[in-house]
């Protein structure tokens, strides 16, 4: 479905991406690893085509999402007529609206209102927090909810395909757990899933597949089964 | 008492008018974080085009309506359409002037910069086409005063206030309930983020200068009505004095605006009511100085890391 080819990126004169390639396929849920630096966040935010300055140039090679390429589609397009999502590392949620507005304002550009009622529904039934504080003011929520209404947001767009930058940035291990938990859950439900982590353990517990990232170029693909039990990933991100 | 309402009245009409124009220069910086320095000469824009808009209707041109239209028929349709006239004016500067800078990066400080000269070029070009004779606004609404117990109230008085009042209503609402306007609001905390909920950052800008382009034409009409003597460079004190309120209230806050322009409209009218009116705006901006250095941030505003 995601078929990225020979990605060069860069920013300024700084090449962040040396030709990467890697695939997505629909329904699955794909881990993106490595360690800072690596070019993980840039490639998702070369995805996105979020303009200039937050996002870097792409200056050779093709993303193609179900066989249209998105270079040179703007970025709010990317998410209304694409259907990719993206749930920001470090959460961006709007602190001077309501949880509530924050999920409505994901609805913006849907056209099917029978179904944005459902969703809502859903992503009570997933994060019941986010119902309790559905009145308050976004800022004062902890982290983990913040994190919880980033991804209920990116929900509610109605994207089929979720990319997240570092969701479990922050968070005690038992709200890390919990989040990777809702992720599969939705993944389950048939959203595709793309996630940028540097808690390697994690993420290869939970993903299908899994790319490891160095120095902007892709160095080991895999099963997460296998990657999980690789001795050189096992030393340089398992411990 | 009388005299106390009577400078009660006139206080409400001028914070009314200050309102709607401080209205423009909030929506945009709470948008854009951008002062927006040509805004009080789109007011000016707003009452020319509303000037060449009613003397089209009243036939001083050489087109002829086929039928005869009440004044107060006249005086909506002037309303309406120098509203839409003047919010295309606004968006024009947004596109070829601000949103150039914003794609290639330039700090705010330039824009700034370029917000001001837009106003020159509004003020002059006036003067370069229309030469620098003054104008006056033709008599829309046969104009009827009110004695009530020594009070003289005219219909225009009320006209203006009660519709600063429904502009503020309209305006609450927009911004609290639709979602362009918690697309505006989110903007303002957060713009990377905004696109990612698939909504078109350029459209939500377009819209803010339609809201407050078309504010400052309404307040323009009204100006215009109550006094109606038009020059090219009628926009540029109301203005500064509108963004001084909008600062006053809060600026990047709706009701800032209001509460601001209604603020500085007191100060003046009852300033003026004590002292020599010479010296009125040299006492009310003394006062505003020393209400800033107690609260910088005006009434309903927070403090931001940035302005400008």
């Amino acid at each position: 479905m995601l078929e990225v080819k020979d990605l060069h990126v860069r920013y300024g004169n700084i090449q962040a991406l040396h030709g990467i390639s890697f695939t997505v396929k629909e329904g699955e849920m794909v881990a993106l690893l490595g360690a800072n630096g690596a070019g993980k966040t840039t490639t998702l935010l070369s995805i996105m085509r979020l303009p200039p300055p937050e996002a870097p140039l792409v200056t050779k090679g093709s993303i193609l999402y179900k066989g249209v390429d998105l270079i040179g589609v703007p970025p709010h397009e990317v998410v209304s007529r694409h259907g990719i999502g993206l749930v920001p590392e470090g959460r961006h949620i709007f602190g001077n609206l309501t949880v509530m507005e924050n999920l409505k304002i994901a609805t913006y550009a849907r056209k099917d209102p029978a179904n944005i009622q459902r969703d809502y529904e859903r992503v009570f039934g997933l994060f019941p927090r986010l119902a309790d504080r559905k009145n308050q003011r976004a800022d004062t929520l902890s982290g983990g909810e913040q994190q919880m209404l980033a991804m209920g947001r990116a929900f509610m767009s109605g994207v089929g395909f979720i990319l997240l930058d570092e969701p479990s940035m922050g968070l005690s291990p038992l709200l890390m757990q919990e989040l990777f938990r809702v992720l599969k859950e939705l993944n389950e439900a048939g959203t595709t899933i793309l996630v940028v982590e540097q808690n390697a353990h994690l993420a290869l517990r939970y993903a299908h597949r899994a790319y490891v990232m160095e120095t902007g170029r892709i160095v080991m693909e895999g099963p997460a089964q296998e990657l999980a039990e690789n001795p050189e990933i096992k030393k340089a991100y398992l411990g | 008492m009388e005299v106390f309402l009577q400078n009660l009245l006139n206080a409400l009409q001028w914070g009314s008018f200050y309102a709607l124009i401080a209205l423009g220069y909030t929506l945009v910086y709470g948008v854009l974080l951008l002062i927006n320095f040509a805004h009080g000469d789109i007011f000016m824009v707003g009452a020319y085009i509303g000037f060449f808009v009613a003397s089209f209707f009243l036939g001083k041109y050489a087109f002829h309506l086929p039928l005869d239209l009440p004044p107060s028929v006249i005086f909506l349709l002037t309303l309406l359409l120098t509203m839409a006239l003047t919010s295309v004016v606004g968006v024009t500067l947004e596109r070829v002037a601000y949103r150039p800078l914003r794609r290639k990066g330039a700090p705010r400080l330039y824009v700034v910069i370029t917000a001001l000269m837009c106003g020159l070029l509004l003020e002059n070009g006036n003067l370069a086409l229309l030469g620098a004779s003054r104008r006056s606004f033709p008599e829309l609404l046969p104009k009827a005063v009110y004695d009530l117990g020594g009070v003289s109230v005219t219909n225009i008085k009320i006209l203006v206030i009660i519709a600063a009042l429904l502009v503020f209503v309209f305006l609450e609402t927009v911004v609290r309930k639709t979602k362009l306007g918690m697309a505006m609001r989110a903007i303002s905390y957060d713009r990377m983020a905004v696109p990612l909920m698939g909504i078109p950052v350029d459209t939500v800008i377009v819209f803010t200068f339609v809201l407050g382009s078309s504010m400052a034409a309404l307040g323009g009409v009204l100006f215009a009505t109550a006094y109606p003597v038009l020059e090219p460079y009628m926009g540029a004190l109301i203005g500064w004095k509108a963004f001084i309120a909008a600062v006053i209230g809060g600026i990047g806050e709706i009701r800032g605006a209001f509460a601001g322009g209604f603020l500085l409209g007191f100060i003046e009218i009852f300033v003026a009511a004590f002292f020599p009116s010479t010296l009125r705006d040299l006492i009310s901006f003394s006062i505003l100085l020393v209400f800033l250095s107690v609260r910088p941030t005006g009434f309903f505003g927070v403090a931001r890391a940035t302005k400008i």
